[in-house]
């Protein structure tokens, strides 16, 4: 029984490194969506927003970007910039969901870095985050102007997706 | 040619630490002195190699040789001469030059240093080092080679990262790693106890150095980067629970825990096969920690370069280092022999209980950060762990130590008196309420859990220094005999004093931040805004011109009541090369708050976005630090340590065992 504690801590190291080997795929991408999710209607939903009541009815016949952020997230203000430049240069609508964030502190984010966002809705309880099967924040998806999802970008956005493939996919969708 | 001698230096380097690795350990087997001494000069010749080595790198960058494809992508012939320097380990390659770098240096220390050890002893613990030196000379020259040339050379380079241009995060690595690789020298020495199948009081006393100075320098680094993190941010925070400051925060806390278990080691000769598996596991961590930032399984903003065949090695390196040892542990610590009987309430008691907390707060730690990792692999719901979760397990797991470290070196060795010590410490339990009063009286109310936790480091405090006077004697005897006293203490004694107090004051700065005081304000030239008593007037916004950036710099004079307090300038700053912009806060100190501000974006029409914030005690969160890893250089420099070491040598090995 002694021996047996003794060889606990090994156990639980081969154990952890089954899960690192899993995520070690080539083709692992720590953020990416399940595949399902492009090209389907987005997933339901109606929160309580800042301001007023963020549901996806709020982005109809128009093309959006729907962005997860949270005011404890670093990364999130590191992107927070590029969805700046694209709300106020580009006029691109972007929806904020805060996910699992306090409404004061949402508040006091948007106050302190800008605010880019039309909207933003509060999903306290991360609920929301779960239907759009996000696994961090922040998140960032292009919905279509019937609603559906077109691209996930599961990671802060960089300038150069947003030269190269963000911008680029826009213009094709809001002329279609 | 020098960057390819320098390419040859580290060849030459893995070859030694093969040798290193095999052959002193075949001797301590074999009892054959001339092959245990191998370990020692083959250390001492593989950090002259990979210093070499380094140098070339430095080389490089100092002289801006674009044909190497690690200088053109991380260096600019603009950039100043001291980012030039600190661009080597701004990337992966020349952060792993680093890290072999500081290995080798502590293989060397070890060798050096290490007359008086047993020579069996010298010899594995020096060929542990050799393995771990040859697992990463291989990562390096297989798959992250910095010598490798580019045909035909480029002009000019692609530039460091505007963000890691700050003198703060150009000495954060260093130091990180000194901690980080420190760590090894405590796990050559378990991994060599176990091989030996002996671990006793002198086995802790060797230990205890290297863990400590490791354990500083890592305090230091971590200290440093959220230090950074605080004044190039621009939003006033200075702890993220970033899966990277996790990384490098998980093997201080059981770095911690070892520094005091090892400490019953050495005393009582207990808590032995706990303190090989601390030992083992500090430096795992370590381990797993550049495994997180070099693979890409977890995202942070700090991440290196993500490439799937460098985790691949990583992951094997780790299979081999941590399954290893913990491996050999499992067959060999039931062997080690039990040492002294505790009872629960003691000084080893509250040892234990220090290690229990700061084991499972890195464990906490340890999962959430690895969470949304397991949660993927099993295809479960996909949950974040953020700030919120860390926040609620380190408040929980941390204040009951926290009320402990003022009792535990009240407690005497083997079964102590709760209620004597306690006596003891009336006088902190007074400060305590004080501290908590005044802080109420200050703030005028605010966050109860702030005022608890303010009330805590008094608490710490006053528990720190009665602990100091009990010893002297303070009062009680004449001044002389306590000034007799004082001056007997052992500095070892004043290291713990002064850590303690480190930590009581750090934890102070961390409470303070529920009174802080912010606004944001949209100014234009001429305005007047006021902050916490101060009235902050925007003179203007200026351009200028750096030596690879331009910036846009506010002139801000700060007034209380008719006088100049001070002129701030805050600063946004823009790298063409990388078109990418950065920020450059102003911070007014006077220790105890800062004044901070920071500069935003302009409105277009004259005015500008001004972040100014009131933050009292917050330059206590480093101080403290500072304090932290002061008492363990004070401790290091302890007279036992310094001629103790030297007398033993000379002791015959089977004496010193008895000790």
């Amino acid at each position: 029984m002694r021996r047996a504690l003794y060889l606990l801590p090994v156990l639980l190291v081969a154990a952890l490194f089954v899960f690192f080997r899993m995520a070690l795929r080539a083709d692992y991408d720590p953020h990416a969506v399940p595949s399902p999710l492009i090209d389907q209607p987005m997933p339901a939903f109606d929160l309580a927003g800042t301001d007023k009541r963020l549901s996806g009815d709020t982005l109809k016949g128009e093309v959006a970007l729907v962005n997860f952020f949270a005011s404890w997230c670093v990364p999130c203000r590191v992107e927070h910039p590029l969805l700046m430049r694209l709300a106020e240069e580009q006029h691109v609508p972007i929806y904020g969901i805060a996910l699992k964030d306090k409404p004061q502190d949402t508040e006091r984010y948007v106050a302190q870095m800008g605010n880019p966002y039309r909207r933003i809705g509060l999903d306290e309880n991360g609920h929301v985050g779960i239907d759009f099967g996000i696994t961090g924040v922040p998140e960032t998806f292009v919905i279509d102007k019937s609603g559906h999802i077109r691209r996930h970008y599961g990671a802060p956005l960089t300038a150069e997706e947003l030269r190269n493939d963000l911008e680029p996919l826009l213009r094709e969708l809001a002329r279609s | 040619m020098i960057a390819e001698l320098g390419h040859f230096a580290l060849i030459l380097a893995l070859l030694l630490a093969l040798l290193q690795s095999s052959v002193p350990l075949i001797g301590a087997a074999r009892r054959n002195y001339a092959w245990m001494t191998l370990g020692r000069s083959t250390a001492v010749a593989q950090f002259v190699l990979v210093a070499a080595a380094f140098a070339a790198l430095i080389h490089a960058y100092v002289t801006s040789d674009f044909s190497v494809q690690n200088v053109f992508e991380n260096s600019h012939s603009d950039k100043p001469l001291l980012y030039k320097i600190t661009g080597v380990w701004g990337n992966h390659e020349g952060s792993m030059m680093l890290w072999v770098f500081i290995l080798s240096l502590f293989g060397a220390a070890v060798a050096w240093f290490g007359d008086n050890l047993p020579p069996a002893l010298s010899a594995r613990v020096l060929a542990v080092q050799g393995m771990i030196g040859t697992g990463f000379l291989g990562f390096i020259l297989l798959t992250s080679d910095p010598f490798h040339r580019l045909v035909p050379a480029p002009l000019d380079g692609r530039g460091l990262n505007p963000v890691l241009q700050d003198p703060g995060l150009a000495f954060h690595p260093p130091f990180l790693y000194l901690g980080y690789v420190g760590f090894s020298v405590a796990f050559s020495f378990a991994v060599a106890a176990l091989i030996e199948g002996r671990v006793d009081a002198a086995w802790a006393r060797w230990v205890r150095p290297w863990t400590l100075a490791a354990w500083c320098a890592l305090t230091i680094g971590i200290a440093m980067g959220s230090w950074w993190a605080y004044y190039t941010l621009g939003w006033g925070g200075w702890w993220f629970w970033d899966p990277v400051e996790n990384a490098s925060f998980m093997p201080w806390l059981v770095g911690t825990a070892l520094l005091h278990s090892a400490i019953v080691v050495e005393k009582r000769d207990a808590l032995k096969s706990w303190t090989i598996l601390l030992a083992i596991l500090t430096f795992s961590l370590s381990l797993v920690g550049t495994f997180l930032v070099r693979s890409g399984v977890l995202t942070s903003v700090h991440a290196f370069a993500v490439d799937p065949r460098r985790g691949l090695y990583i992951l094997l390196l780790l299979l081999v280092a941590i399954g290893g040892s913990l491996s050999l542990y499992a067959w060999r610590a039931p062997a080690l022999k039990a040492g002294g009987l505790f009872a629960p309430i003691s000084r080893e008691g509250a040892l234990v209980l220090n290690n229990l907390l700061l084991t499972v707060a890195a464990a906490a730690i340890f999962w959430g950060t690895l969470y949304p990792l397991f949660s993927d692999q099993l295809g479960g719901p996909k949950l974040t762990v953020g700030a919120p979760f860390f926040d609620i397990v380190f408040r929980w797991l941390l204040a009951p130590l926290l009320v402990a470290v003022a009792v535990g070196p009240l407690l005497a060795w083997k079964r102590g008196d709760l209620l004597a010590a306690l006596q003891r410490l009336w006088a902190a339990l007074a400060a305590a309420v004080v501290v908590g009063l005044v802080g109420l009286y200050i703030a005028g109310g605010g966050p109860i859990l702030a005022v608890l936790t303010l009330a805590l480091a008094g608490w710490m405090a006053l528990g720190a220094l009665s602990e100091w006077a009990e010893r002297v004697r303070l009062f009680r005897a004449s001044l002389a005999e306590s000034g007799r006293r004082a001056r007997h203490l052992p500095r070892a004694q004043y290291g713990m004093t002064l850590a303690h107090l480190g930590l009581a004051v750090t934890l102070a700065g961390i409470a303070a931040s529920a009174w802080q005081d912010e606004r944001i304000e949209i100014m234009n030239p001429g305005d007047d805004v006021p902050i916490a008593g101060y009235t902050l007037h925007l003179n203007s916004v200026d351009k200028v011109q750096g030596p690879n950036f331009t910036a846009e710099r506010a002139d801000v004079t700060v007034r209380k009541g008719d006088s100049v307090v001070a002129e701030m300038h805050p600063e946004k700053r823009f790298f063409p090369l990388q078109q990418m912009s950065t920020g450059v806060t102003a911070i007014k100190t006077n220790l105890l708050a800062d004044l901070y501000l920071a500069l935003g974006d302009s409105d277009g029409k004259g005015g500008w976005t001004v972040r100014a914030w009131w933050k009292p005690l917050v330059p206590w969160i480093w101080i403290g630090a500072v304090m932290m890893a002061l008492g363990g250089v004070v401790s290091l420099s302890d007279r036992r340590l310094r001629l103790g070491v030297a007398a033993r040598a000379r002791v015959p090995r089977g004496a010193r065992a008895a000790e």
